[in-house]
């Protein structure tokens, strides 16, 4: 990556404070737990894995949406925690976040142009009311809502979910946003409308240069958007990234024995290939409690192949190969 | 070679719609199928495509707004569809079981896991304990689940997969010879859905059960079936074995469906979604309902329904392409 990067997050660290019973004592669920991240301009950086492991935690708090524990992230160089006030709207203007929940997102009584214009109008993009249509019907066009006047005055119950979720992205690029925060953006789509979705958020990065934070917890839509984007794969686990790397490395040649558990788990629409492949057994199919987490690599109690130093001294991430990186003890200079 | 093939269920022009105020909406319309005793039928559609219709209606327990206007769905050569409720209180549960969709919170909270099974079997005229405890200790076993402490547990201790897997054992209580799942691994994680999966196909090899596996998703499909049907608009449009459908669709729509699958083999280039959207079902057009979308769509597959052809043994296409010897 040449340049400064749009993001840098640095050893940051999200914990939720909980509370057994009215006088129990507080303790920490650890979401996020030291992530060190960069998203280059017009990156694509992909966050994958199980549920509760802190994918969409790490976003929000990305986008600004929830405060870290500690830890910095940088926005264009600033830090958004010391951000004066104007630096703060420019960051909140530039990134953008894109729900899983195409029909909870949307406001069920405004139609399509009051949702979009709203926005507009609020960081004065476009003021008169023909200014609002022609600026509202060019951003369902690019969206392939087409032709947008069939679309402007829709409520959200007259569209389909894919329909709904261009309407979503439509908004979310009103704004010619630096950063696109995605989470779960196809999850509730139609299986026969997914890579749509996925072209068009592409074909964005092409036309306008955003970056994106894409969270997912499916592998096949992971490598489809990242490796058609050029980006890069970021396996985590109970609030860490064990694994970075581009796409196609990430997929064919995985390096964390998590990820390889996760690949060699994931069925695939092919039932020769998909029933011949070798699930990787784990010594254990719980997932320990983000509020304990087990000591040195916290997935040596799941992992097929730990030694002894892996429950003692936490690994860093190291690049293995170009731009691959793993935290395991298993490879050099871990 | 001889065809040892038993029809444990025939479905014929089976139809079922909703009422909604004034629409009619035409979940299945017209649907033909045949399962056959001891396999795992796949059944896979987007959403909207009538799978889950088409489970309940093998059940009979459609919500109140569904009607069947047509067709039969025989069960061992008994009619579910003109069956008096007796009838059904001797099949649903003891013959044919379901795991409905999203069912992982239909546990009730307040009762152990053992009052589940005891309530089940109390339900079905089971009054002996013993045997129902021990039946569920079995099941448990098989599906490795450790009895004592499960059966001793509230649902709230137990984890997603622990809950499906509970649920599966349930379903299977009075030893039915059909158990219908509608996405039983869609909620779950990938590790705990590989698990769930290799333990469906342990439980079928051992006991010959009859599946029909109900979901959006093909890959699960081309993991564990052995036939398939894939749905479209409250139509089959194609069925067939699985490598057969897989490897060689001859619907167009199971051709771009299979290219519409963001997946981990395969040449990302050549992936791609199907363009448009489903048809209204309220007011469905002539002709075939995938016509509007098809990149090989004629004249007469606007104008005229396809007819549903068995193009080779077992396997059925819904397609005017393959229709040569059929009147025009």
């Amino acid at each position: 990556m040449n340049g400064e990067p749009l993001v840098r997050v640095e050893n940051l660290k999200v914990y939720f404070p909980v509370r057994k019973g009215v006088f129990g004592k507080v303790q920490y669920v650890k979401a996020v737990d030291g992530v060190d991240l960069d998203i280059g301009k017009g990156q694509i950086v992909t966050l994958i894995g199980e549920s509760g492991c802190g994918k969409t935690t790490l976003g929000k708090t990305i986008a600004g949406l929830i405060k870290p524990t500690s830890g910095k992230i940088l926005f264009d160089g600033n830090d958004i925690s010391k951000m004066k006030k104007d630096e703060y709207l420019h960051y909140r203007k530039n990134v953008q976040i894109i729900h899983q929940d195409p029909y909870s997102s949307l406001n069920p009584t405004k139609t399509v142009f009051y949702t979009i214009s709203v926005f507009l109008k609020r960081w004065g993009i476009a003021h008169t009311r023909s200014q609002l249509i022609d600026k509202v019907s060019e951003l369902l066009e690019i969206v392939g809502l087409h032709p947008a006047e069939d679309f402007l005055f829709k409520y959200p119950h007259q569209l389909s979910g894919g329909q709904r979720q261009r309407v979503v992205i439509a908004r979310a690029i009103s704004l010619n946003p630096k950063l696109i925060v995605a989470d779960e953006p196809i999850t509730m789509i139609d299986v026969s409308l997914r890579i749509g979705i996925l072209d068009l958020l592409l074909d964005l990065q092409k036309k306008f240069g955003s970056s994106y934070l894409f969270i997912t917890h499916d592998f096949g839509a992971a490598r489809y958007f990242t490796a058609k984007g050029g980006g890069l794969i970021a396996v985590m686990y109970l609030g860490n990234i064990v694994e970075i790397g581009p796409a196609e490395k990430v997929i064919q040649n995985p390096l964390h024995p998590y990820t390889k558990v996760l690949l060699s788990a994931v069925p695939v629409p092919d039932p020769e290939v998909s029933r011949k492949k070798k699930p990787i057994k784990l010594k254990s199919l719980d997932i320990p409690s983000p509020i304990n987490p087990p000591s040195g690599c916290k997935f040596h109690t799941r992992c097929p192949y730990s030694l002894d130093r892996c429950s003692k001294d936490v690994p860093k991430l190291v690049e293995v190969e170009k731009n691959h990186w793993v935290a395991c003890w298993l490879y050099k200079g871990g | 070679m001889a065809d040892n093939t038993q029809n444990i269920i025939e479905i014929k022009n089976l139809s079922v719609q909703y009422r909604a105020g004034k629409k009619r909406i035409k979940a299945v319309n017209n649907v033909s199928l045949e399962i056959h005793r001891g396999e795992i039928m796949g059944i896979v559609g987007e959403s909207g495509s009538g799978k889950s219709t088409l489970a309940l209606a093998i059940m009979r327990i459609l919500p109140k707004n569904a009607d069947i206007v047509n067709g039969s769905i025989l069960f061992n050569g008994i009619d579910m569809v003109k069956a008096d409720d007796e009838t059904l209180r001797e099949i649903l549960w003891k013959r044919i079981s379901i795991i409905p969709q999203a069912a992982l919170n239909a546990l009730n909270p307040i009762l152990k896991i053992k009052d589940h099974f005891l309530e089940t079997a109390k339900a079905h005229g089971i009054e002996d304990e013993k045997w129902t405890l021990e039946r569920a200790s079995k099941l448990m076993k098989l599906l490795n689940l450790e009895p004592e402490r499960v059966l001793n547990s509230y649902p709230h201790e137990l984890s997603g997969g622990m809950k499906q897997r509970v649920l599966i054992a349930l379903a299977m209580l009075l030893e039915p010879e059909v158990l219908i799942l509608d996405e039983p691994t869609t909620a779950l994680d990938v590790l705990t859905q590989r698990f769930i999966l290799d333990l469906l196909k342990e439980l079928h090899e051992k006991t010959n059960i009859t599946m029909i596996f109900i979901t959006h998703d093909i890959a699960v499909i081309a993991d564990l079936a052995d036939r398939v049907a894939v749905m479209y608009a409250g139509k089959i449009m194609e069925v067939g074995d699985v490598f057969t459908v897989f490897k060689e669709p001859f619907h167009p729509y199971s051709v771009a469906l299979m290219k519409s699958i963001p997946s981990l083999v395969g040449d990302i280039n050549e992936m791609k979604s199907i363009p448009g959207t489903l048809p209204d079902l309220s007011n469905p057009p002539p002709g075939c309902l995938f016509a509007p979308r098809c990149t090989k769509a004629m004249d007469i597959c606007r104008e005229k329904e396809p007819p549903y052809l068995e193009i080779k043994k077992h396997h059925f296409v819904s397609c005017w392409l393959y229709s040569r010897g059929e009147k025009r």
